[in-house]
């Protein structure tokens, strides 16, 4: 029985892909199956070749496989688009209504269903997706009742008719894959655990952590691929009193953003490279006014426009460095949907308690494929606002005198305090500034200043700013970021399978970079490969900006799509 | 109550003597306290420029931003704090020029805060270089030595264009009137517009005192006006290329944004308990299955 297989269906834009993809998706994560989603789509809405590609397992696959299993075709650019990532004695399910000619030169199973014509059989043409479905489960051996309680989420609400109508073109489907007789009894799936998990991609995981860390204002711009963050947050803010604004543009966004913090709002924007571009100048101005603020940023492929919808890992310095001036940040990068989760969870509150922009940093292979984890665990989550003064505080600020917001203190954080606050009156500048906020230019109070905004990470290294697993021994240690870290684990398994000694550093933290711990373990290496979706090594340069030292091997890819797990797996192979 | 000696502080503004703007701190600092509020409630958030330094020189919340970008802080403090009286502020090339279009978005929106421009006509901080608002055939020896090429723009215009419920404008010589525009433009429910011509002495030696007083028309003394009527106010800023002053347009029925918010509720976010319930957590998480 199979312990993993991956299924892809594909069609026109506007044709049902998505849905087709989500019913058998859900429903086997329903089933304690792990599930991988990747959604090819381009910038186009309607027309033009889309496809939805789906790894089912029985353990955690954060990664598309090497090769589809499966391939369900509504059309025939499908097959001549996708057919070459299909196994040999692969699967090819097709719409009998265009006619569908296989390809050449390889072994698979072929068949040309009536995808269609079942379904309007069955009521309507919209319904060839369940029939595709149905097909689907006869080759892996489900059962048909595997889907019902989707069907009746979906559908109860339109009536038991539609329900009752949408099985039995599944039910359809499935029977004529059998009726062909065709041997498949290999692609039988190892039965799933029966756990209940989540499904759901690093944007929805990051607006509910934003949601669950309190947040209440967002000021945001559209852009691809971070949109849904805000359209989440669009839908769940109202529940709880706040509110999503639809801004100008980027700059509005991070200054109304710092603007709300100020006020005392818990706040987030969110963006993709040429917003996070825009916000420059507004994040120095949280930089220097220390004004806590969290931003999204969801990386595709640049320069300028560059691959909109395309995954990439390239904003990494514009991330770290891009503002004039010199300031201190948090940049985070989580590398599954938990830790999307979690980690905004934690940026919410780092933010506040350092008083400094943090950047949540995804890449588009995370934000937006869909993936199975572990239901949340709420009593990890707790929010803790920082430096607040106290009543005592405000009352022992004379009359006629200012708060003194930006105090020196020993762990150079100084009280924050909100506008309507009796006692708190102080005055904020983008300035350099005295204790009160009042603009100077003394060059011992600006150094003083300077000291005190860059100094706050001093000696400090961040919880879980990276995670180690493989083997304790390593040879070969395999560095990555973001969403690569599914991939890194199966080529690292691949390897180790081959008899060789594999740990897998997954960096969580860009900034505090934890130098230290990451010196540790590339000291012990024999081989360190830094792997990364851009073409310059910014991981690698960032580690080695950071003081890391040893010899990396640099393995990077920016042609738009992620790894799969042989390339990976090939390029440390045959090193020597 | 605070009088006005309470929005005073004892910072020393680094204009030049005789700079238009001092009229202006001076009517915001009358116009708060006899609006009845306190220096906690108040905060003016400002641009950058010779003007936007107007944010240090009241005893307030203040916060002086980057240039261009006062009205989006402000209306972020807004949203966190409805209870707020936020006064946005700054130069014409800070609102009209860098942050055109957010003036313009700001007044479409319609968020209950008051945005108080110095127009000099001229860049003052950067030493005199021509704004939006300088005339076209405006000399000046730093932009434009043979004079300004462009055509003005009409702030006034914009505003109406842009849907705007209050519009006014005032002149640094005349601080009663002023004082008044500015207390009813904190008065009304939604953005308010005053736009103050300031004039900046160093800088620019067409568009002085004098100049202005010659050619500004106070719309009081324009028989039969009716500042709730669009199409008039439209038509009286263009007849006088916008040198009117008074209370040009007042639209009472515009709901405010915040009034709009759905789910927004009458107690200011700042004053919301942040951690939500495990059973909310627990029912919204279920989406995920
Ligand atoms: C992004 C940016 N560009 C340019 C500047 C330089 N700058 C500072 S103030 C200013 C113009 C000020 O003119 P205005 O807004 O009319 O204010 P005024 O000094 O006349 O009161 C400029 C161009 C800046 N601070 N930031
Ligand atoms: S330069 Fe002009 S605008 Fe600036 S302070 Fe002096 S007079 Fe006022
Ligand atoms: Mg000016």
């Amino acid at each position: 029985m199979l312990e993993q297989l991956s299924w892809k269906v594909g069609g026109q834009q506007g044709e049902g892909i998505d849905s087709t993809g989500n019913i058998l998706a859900t429903s086997l994560n329903r089933h304690g199956y792990f599930i991988y989603g990747y959604r090819h789509f381009s910038s186009r809405i309607k027309g033009g070749h889309t496809n939805y590609k789906i790894r089912i397992s029985t353990k955690s696959r954060l990664a598309n496989a090497d090769y589809l299993d499966i391939l369900i075709a509504f059309d025939q650019e499908t097959i001549d688009f996708n057919s070459h990532e299909l196994r040999e004695n692969g699967v090819l399910i097709a719409d009998a209504k265009f006619n569908p000619v296989a390809p050449e030169g390889k072994q698979i199973r072929f068949f040309a269903v009536p995808l269609t014509k079942i379904a309007e059989e069955n009521g309507s043409a919209i319904m060839k997706n369940m029939v595709a479905v149905g097909a689907t489960a006869a080759v892996l051996g489900l059962s048909p009742e595997t889907f019902l309680s989707y069907l009746n989420d979906k559908f109860l609400r339109k009536g038991e008719q539609v329900v009752q109508n949408n099985m039995n073109a599944l039910k359809a489907g499935f029977q004529y894959v059998i009726d062909q007789g065709i041997e498949l009894s290999d692609l039988k799936l190892a039965p799933g655990d029966g756990v209940e998990r989540l499904y759901l991609t690093g944007n929805d995981a990051c607006g509910f952590g934003a949601l669950a860390a309190g947040v209440r204002l967002m000021p945001a711009y559209p852009i691809t691929p971070a949109s849904e963050i805000m359209e989440y947050l669009i839908k769940k803010l109202p529940k709880v009193g706040g509110h999503v604004l639809q801004t100008e543009d980027e700059i509005a966004a991070v200054t109304m953003s710092i603007g709300a913090s100020f006020g005392g709002s818990r706040v987030c924007t969110s963006t993709s490279g040429p917003g996070l571009a825009l916000m420059m100048e507004g994040i120095g101005l949280a930089g220097i006014t220390e004004t806590p603020i969290v931003i999204f940023d969801t990386q595709r492929g640049g320069p300028s426009t560059g691959m909109p919808t395309k995954h990439e890992q390239s904003d990494m310095y514009a991330a770290l460095w891009g503002t004039h001036g010199e300031i201190q940040k948090i940049v985070v990068a989580p590398s599954n949907a938990e830790e999307c989760f979690y980690m905004t969870v934690d940026a919410f509150n780092w933010a506040e308690q350092y008083q400094v922009p943090t950047i949540i940093l995804t890449d588009l292979a995370l934000s937006m494929s869909d993936q199975t984890v572990e239901k949340f665990d709420f009593s990890r989550v707790s929010i803790d606002r920082g430096n607040l003064a106290t009543q005592e505080q405000l009352e022992a600020v004379a009359a006629g005198q200012l708060f003194k917001r930006y105090e020196f203190t020993d762990s150079k954080i100084s009280p924050r305090v909100f506008p309507g606050q009796k006692g708190g009156i102080h005055h904020v500048t983008g300035v350099e500034h005295t204790e009160v906020g009042r603009p100077t230019e003394d060059k011992n109070i600006r150094n003083k200043m300077m000291d005190k905004r860059l100094g706050k990470f001093d000696g400090i290294e961040l919880p879980n700013s990276f995670s180690f697993n493989g083997d304790e021994d390593f040879d070969t240690l395999l560095i990555g970021v973001g969403s690569t870290a599914g991939l890194i684990d199966e080529a690292m398994e691949r390897l180790q399978a081959e008899g060789q000694k594999v740990g897998h550093l997954h960096i969580k933290v860009l900034n505090p970079f934890p130098t230290e711990s990451v010196q540790k373990f590339v000291s012990k290496a024999k081989k360190v490969v830094v792997i990364e979706n851009n073409a310059t090594g910014q991981l690698k340069n960032i580690m080695r900006f950071n003081g890391v030292q040893g010899e990396f091997i640099s393995q990077v890819k920016y042609d738009g799509n992620p790894y799969i797990p042989s390339e990976i797996f090939t390029f440390v192979k045959e090193l020597n | 109550m605070a009088t006005v000696k309470d929005f005073r502080n004892e910072v020393r503004p680094n204009w030049c003597p005789g700079c238009g703007d001092f009229s202006v701190q001076a009517a915001i600092q009358k116009a708060l306290a006899e609006s009845g509020k306190e220096p906690e409630e108040v905060a003016v958030i400002s641009g950058i420029g010779c003007s936007g330094r107007i944010s240090g020189y009241i005893n307030s919340y203040g916060f002086h931003t980057i240039h261009g970008r006062s009205l989006p802080v402000a209306q972020g403090v807004k949203l966190a704090n409805r209870d707020l009286t936020v006064i946005a502020s700054g130069g014409d090339g800070d609102g009209f020029g860098i942050g055109l279009h957010h003036f313009m978005h700001a007044a479409r929106r319609n968020m209950d805060i008051t945005y108080i421009v110095m127009d000099n006509n001229i860049y003052g901080l950067t030493k005199g270089q021509t704004s939006p608002t300088s005339a076209q055939g405006f000399k000046n020896p730093k932009s434009t030595p043979e004079g300004n090429i462009e055509n003005a723009l009409v702030p006034a215009q914009v505003a109406l264009s842009a849907g705007i419920g209050f519009l006014a404008q005032g002149f640094s010589s005349d601080i009663k009137q002023l004082t008044e525009i500015i207390k009813a433009a904190i008065a009304h429910k939604g953005f308010s517009l005053v736009s103050v011509y300031s004039p900046c002495v160093t800088y620019n030696k067409t568009n002085t005192y004098d100049w202005y007083k010659e050619n500004i028309t106070v719309v009081d003394t324009i028989e039969g006006y009716d500042k709730t009527n669009r199409i008039q106010a439209m038509a009286t800023v263009m007849e006088h290329k916008g040198l009117v002053t008074g209370i040009l347009y007042q639209n009472e029925s515009l709901k405010a944004y915040e009034d709009l918010i759905p789910g927004y509720k009458e107690e200011p976010i700042v004053n919301h308990e942040l951690p939500l319930s495990e059973d909310f957590l627990t029912k919204t998480m279920k989406e995920f299955v």
